[in-house]
């Protein structure tokens, strides 16, 4: 009785298993930088009614994304918080050479969670009203190194340096001044803006010519580029449409 | 190795030895009471210690950040005693530790005070010592294999901790930068000789370790039973 029924089982796994098979031929699994998940949701829900593919989205920091990819994740397409990275995946042959392109390019704010504490003009840098100042790890967060270099080009940063703590990512940064636990941090607009303004708070945007810019390179992994939906997504990302929702929060591209 | 990897090594034994001390005085009690009570709350109490054995760490990190901060209740009862805020410091870690390794400390002693029955305390009692004396002249000798295990346990899982840290720390070189969130540091600036150094060393530590526990309780094991057998 058991034993007659266990074709029947391997039957059945066989043909769930193929049926998988011939769903993935459209879908494309993406990695995606901390900074860029509300707008890439967005960018994510027009590209699957416009074009029928399925987008799968993972979330996380861009170096340890490397170390996946370099160690084979299954990810077709890279969408990093800088420029470094993705040159490197080229070179070492985990991407398609020739398929980079900046998609965004980011903007640094001072934000605090309390209302009139960070000024229009930053100067709220220069006084002795807070405690403790979050950036994200200069080392590997591009936004975090943006932070350094313009508290460092305003000649602040040995007078900041006690206060800072740093979260491991720009999205740890966030939770550290959301929270209250540090009063104000140097985090990406894109956190705190929605649909061209403020979500709440008070905030300083961090002048362009303080810190070199904060491009966001994309790149086709080499595991992609037979993939018709990974490169659907690549154009796709290319178009006014995508554009249009990048630009509303508050990066440039 | 570097300065920065030493000082990591440092604050981290610092914290685990710390944080392995207030667990032994805290656990104690605590472990005593789930052992013998018949109360109601053995079932809430036991479940509470239990916790941070099926939570994502970063569920506890995220929690005590709330809670600590400037909005929450304990970050507004510090900040009126004049302690100011808890996370971001090293006295905050050890909160957060001492909620993490809980579990690891407490049930082993608890299991050790459960499985000594009431038999040596009422000849104890009988001999008129008192309850403290029995304590720490009968409990304390008959448990002290389960106090090894607690206290390498504690320490070595407060060495392995890394969530919490990551959420309540704000990697403060020399404050809260410890030997987890080092070595992540340097995984994630793709160092990937440095993160080597730390984690080999980490794992052989750990390996050590637990070689080291086995092979005490084997000999503590194998002498109970001389003496029985005597």
């Amino acid at each position: 009785m058991n034993t007659s029924r266990i074709p029947h089982l391997l039957l059945w796994l066989m043909l769930s298993v193929s049926s998988v098979a011939v769903a993935r031929a459209d879908e494309v699994q993406v990695a995606v930088a901390a900074n860029f998940i509300a707008p890439m949701k967005l960018i994510v829900a027009d590209f699957e009614k416009d074009t029928g593919h399925i987008a799968i989205l993972s979330f996380g920091a861009t170096g340890k994304f490397y170390a996946q990819i370099t160690n084979g994740a299954a990810y077709e397409v890279f969408l990093a918080a800088d420029e470094e990275t993705p040159v490197k995946l080229e070179k070492n042959g985990f991407a398609v050479s020739g398929s980079r392109f900046t998609y965004a390019t980011g903007k640094l704010v001072l934000w605090s969670a309390q209302l009139g504490l960070v000024d229009a003009q930053g100067d709220v840098l220069k006084k002795n009203t807070f405690s403790k100042l979050a950036i994200a790890a200069p080392k590997v967060a591009p936004y975090g190194a943006a932070a350094v270099e313009s508290m460092t080009k305003l000649g602040l940063l040995a007078t900041l340096e006690p206060k800072l703590v740093t979260g491991e990512s720009i999205g740890q940064a966030f939770s550290f001044v959301a929270t209250g636990n540090a009063e104000l941090g140097f985090l990406a607009l894109s956190q705190v803006y929605v649909g061209g303004k403020l979500k709440s708070g008070s905030a300083w945007i961090v002048p362009d010519h303080l810190h070199s810019p904060i491009r966001q390179d994309a790149v086709l992994l080499a595991k992609g580029k037979a993939n018709k939906a990974a490169l659907a997504l690549v154009a796709f990302l290319k178009t006014e449409k995508a554009k249009t929702v990048i630009r509303s929060f508050g990066y440039q591209s | 190795m570097n300065q920065a990897g030493l000082q990591a090594i440092w604050l981290t034994i610092n914290l685990a030895a710390t944080t392995t001390i207030v667990l032994l005085l805290l656990g104690t009690p605590l472990a005593w009471w789930l052992a013998r009570t018949r109360s109601w709350l053995k079932g809430p109490v036991a479940a509470l210690v239990a916790l941070p054995l099926v939570l994502p760490p970063v569920v506890l990190g995220f929690y005590l950040l709330v809670l600590m901060g400037p909005n929450g209740p304990v970050g507004q009862l510090t900040q009126s005693l004049g302690l100011g805020l808890l996370p971001f410091s090293f006295a905050g870690l050890v909160i957060g530790s001492v909620i993490y390794s809980m579990p690891f400390v407490v049930k082993p002693l608890q299991d050790a005070f459960e499985a000594m029955g009431d038999r040596p305390l009422e000849v104890a009692a009988t001999l008129r010592a008192s309850p403290l004396d029995t304590f720490f002249s009968v409990v304390l000798p008959l448990a002290r294999p389960a106090y090894l295990t607690a206290a390498v346990m504690g320490f070595a899982h407060t060495v392995g901790e890394f969530g919490i840290v990551l959420m309540l720390g704000g990697n403060i070189p020399g404050q809260t930068r410890l030997l987890s969130v080092q070595i992540y540091d340097h995984v994630e600036a793709l160092e990937y000789t440095q993160a080597h150094w730390l984690a080999g060393g980490l794992m052989v530590f750990a390996f050590a370790v637990l070689l080291a526990l086995h092979g005490v309780q084997q000999k503590a094991q194998t002498h109970t039973q001389h003496k029985r057998l005597a």
